[in-house]
């Protein structure tokens, strides 16, 4: 196994997939390396990482991974929602300590693949997801929210 | 006030049942403690000394007579019979037991109430004058705009992890009544001379064991762009605040290393990217919210009252605001008798308030900072019937911001980090001014009192504060002078060597005497020590 791989997680350790595309499945760099080659195609951010480094790569990119290496540290919901804003349409995916309830933040903040350190409980996890009908602001997900739904014509 | 529609309610309610699955799972193991801790904190569930105590949001401080006698209620039913109102305008019962928690939220959410975001590295309950809709001198009623950010900021995506809480206060007069610049955002809404209103931003205060006054960071962002503002405020927050170390890891501390102009310069383009963007909601919801606190109808009446009374024109000249209507007046409920817990309040006395709030007040109530509650429209013609039954019902001390009306956090009666007690302190000095029949000459003197040097008690705000600290296992006083959280703002500072708590409060008589002896016509004790200085004081003091 190649040092890339080591970095970050294959197909077959994402528990939840909210795409139709075939997983990238080749080696996962750092943003520092991402930055500096231009051949990479799947990268990983760490908290201390800014984000907007990769914005002008995000063409070439198929798979960031956002690491959540405790989940009461909250950067990457705002990596994941920088990215989004600025039109990246790849996978993006939660990895770490990704617990039942971070799940449906994670998901409006435009995560839509997750690979937790330990698997979650199935049911837990589809409630989890389905939690909230309705949302009060806008995220990085194409839900209307509530404001936007009263005042609907 | 405000009233949910079905989509508040239906977002209260999916917490309510959240709440009780995470609570189910912690139960079966399937969510270490460790992990459960952050979702029942966001909850408003805090493990103290010697129970569970969960803290209810009151939004902005404004409640009605029905919530009011369902935290009544609640306070019968899995409580004591009483609860303590804190300095944000919250209600938190001390003796708690979990497995009923998930059945309060409930009880709760039937009267469009919650304890959604009272404790937990996330934006808290937006805090707001007390005076709102009532004051005379106030620009706009600040609520509509506080509920907006209140919806805003309920289950926020981004911001729910953050490196600390995060408090917001919202006001829009000249007079700070909420201890704006004392948060971690003050918002205050002002109206520029070619007549449209706006809000400033002041980010990065705080109390705490640092304390810092919040600058300016913005003066004018127009209300159709005050929730991207606050988005961009919040993510540079998100982004860079510290997590290396919680006690650093307030956003006082990032604006304060960055210095104000760095971290502002980072608002500005996180700001314009988020314009861009497109995540303010649409300009017709601050207006529906609005229409919830247009002016209830006030109807013309006496402007003058009978004094002959020498115990209610007291009361009255002490307890009772001026309102826009001069009809009215806003009348103060002290829940500072002499001797008593500051802020505590039986269920029969949340009951008569109540009963008062819906008879004299179009059924409204606040709580206010200071750890009192409110009435906010009463006829100047109904005032005597008020006062009469708050008497009857101990809650007629006629001491609003008087050396008695001290605030005071729980301390070490009841709270875990606490090094000392702060309510038996409390009660002792209103005890001594009141029998040595001090509390009228001294006049507005602002106490506070913290346990320990989390500040809860806003001490480095009090014109007197007093914090509590552990020196080689005895509990032991530090006296500090000159801090006021309103509009004139200032940290106090500490005297000198700390005192035992007999030699505390001889230190707090000490010190008034200083200000009877030297203060000219009219002045605050806080003017006094501004105009003087530290010496004399510390000379009583120490030499």
């Amino acid at each position: 196994m190649d040092k890339a791989r080591d970095l970050g997680t294959s197909p077959d350790e994402v528990q939840f997939r909210f795409r139709d595309d075939e997983p990238v499945d080749h080696g996962t760099v750092t943003v520092d390396a991402a930055i500096d080659q231009s051949n990479a195609a799947a990268v990983r951010i760490e908290p201390g990482d800014d984000t907007r480094l990769l914005l002008p790569f995000l063409d070439r990119l198929a798979l960031v991974e956002v690491n959540f290496p405790s989940f009461g540290d909250g950067r990457g919901y705002s990596a994941a929602r920088i990215l989004r804003e600025a039109g990246y349409t790849g996978e993006l995916r939660a990895v770490g300590d990704v617990l039942i309830d971070q799940l449906s933040h994670m998901r409006r903040c435009g995560f839509d693949s997750f690979a937790p350190d330990k698997r979650l409980d199935e049911e837990d996890a589809a409630r989890a997801f389905a939690t909230w009908d309705n949302v009060y602001q806008r995220a990085a997900d194409a839900r209307r929210t509530i404001p936007e739904q009263r005042h609907e014509a | 006030m405000y009233q949910y529609d079905s989509y508040d309610q239906a977002m209260v309610d999916a917490r309510v049942e959240e709440f009780r699955d995470q609570a189910r799972r912690r139960l079966e193991g399937k969510l270490t403690e460790d992990q459960f801790k952050p979702l029942r904190l966001m909850n408003g569930l805090y493990l103290q000394l010697h129970a569970y105590m969960l803290r209810v949001a009151v939004p902005y401080g404004t409640l009605n007579s029905q919530q009011m006698e369902a935290l009544a209620d609640i306070a019968e039913k899995y409580d004591r019979g009483y609860g303590h109102f804190t300095t944000r305008q919250n209600i938190q019962y001390n003796w708690i037991k979990l497995e009923d928690a998930a059945d309060i939220l409930a009880d709760l959410s039937r009267v469009e109430m919650h304890a959604i975001q009272t404790s937990g590295n996330c934006i808290r309950n937006i805090s707001s004058d007390h005076f709102a809709g009532a004051a005379a001198d106030e620009v706009v009623d600040p609520r509509p705009y506080a509920e907006l950010l209140r919806q805003w900021s309920s289950f926020h995506p981004e911001f729910t992890y953050l490196p600390r809480k995060f408090k917001i206060a919202v006001i829009a007069s000249e007079k700070d009544r909420a201890a704006m610049r004392l948060h971690d955002i003050g918002i205050r809404i002002v109206r520029r001379d070619a007549g449209e209103i706006g809000a400033q931003f002041y980010v990065g205060g705080g109390m705490g064991r640092t304390p810092m006054i919040a600058p300016l960071v913005r003066d004018f962002v127009p209300l159709d762009q005050l929730i991207t503002y606050a988005e961009a405020c919040l993510r540079v927050y998100n982004r860079y605040g510290r997590r290396d170390n919680k006690y650093k890891a307030r956003i006082k501390i990032l604006v304060h290393e960055l210095g104000a102009a760095e971290y502002t310069r980072q608002v500005e383009e996180e700001f314009a990217h988020m314009l861009a963007v497109g995540v303010e909601p649409p300009r017709e919801e601050l207006a529906r919210i609005a229409t919830y606190f247009a002016d209830p109808a006030f109807a013309e009446g006496p402007k003058t009252l009978d004094r002959s009374d020498p115990d209610f024109a007291l009361w009255v000249d002490r307890n009772t605001h001026r309102h826009k209507h001069d009809a009215y007046v806003s009348a103060v409920i002290s829940l500072k008798p002499v001797g008593g817990i500051p802020g505590d309040a039986t269920a029969d006395q949340m009951r008569l308030v109540a009963k008062l709030a819906r008879d004299y007040s179009f059924d409204e109530l606040r709580v206010m900072h200071t750890q009192n509650l409110l009435l906010p429209h009463v006829r100047i013609a109904d005032l005597h019937a008020v006062w009469t039954a708050l008497d009857q019902a101990g809650l007629g001390a006629p001491n609003m911001d008087t050396i008695e009306d001290i605030i005071a956090c729980p301390g070490l009666d009841y709270c875990s980090l606490a090094n000392a007690r702060s309510i038996p302190l409390a009660q002792r000095i209103s005890e001594r001014f009141a029998q040595a029949g001090r509390t009228e000459v001294v006049g507005e003197l602002k106490l506070k009192i913290s346990g320990c040097i989390n500040a809860c008690g806003h001490h480095h705000a009090g014109h007197i504060g007093i914090l509590g600290v552990d020196k080689k296992g005895t509990e032991n006083y530090q006296l500090s002078l000159g801090g006021s959280e309103a509009e004139d703002v200032s940290l106090a500072k500490i005297t000198g060597p700390g005192f035992d708590e007999d030699g505390v409060i001889a230190a707090v008589e000490k010190v008034t005497d200083v200000y009877l002896a030297s203060r000219t016509d009219g002045e605050r004790f806080l003017d006094t020590y501004r105009r003087i200085g530290m010496e004399p004081f510390k000379e009583a003091l120490y030499g």
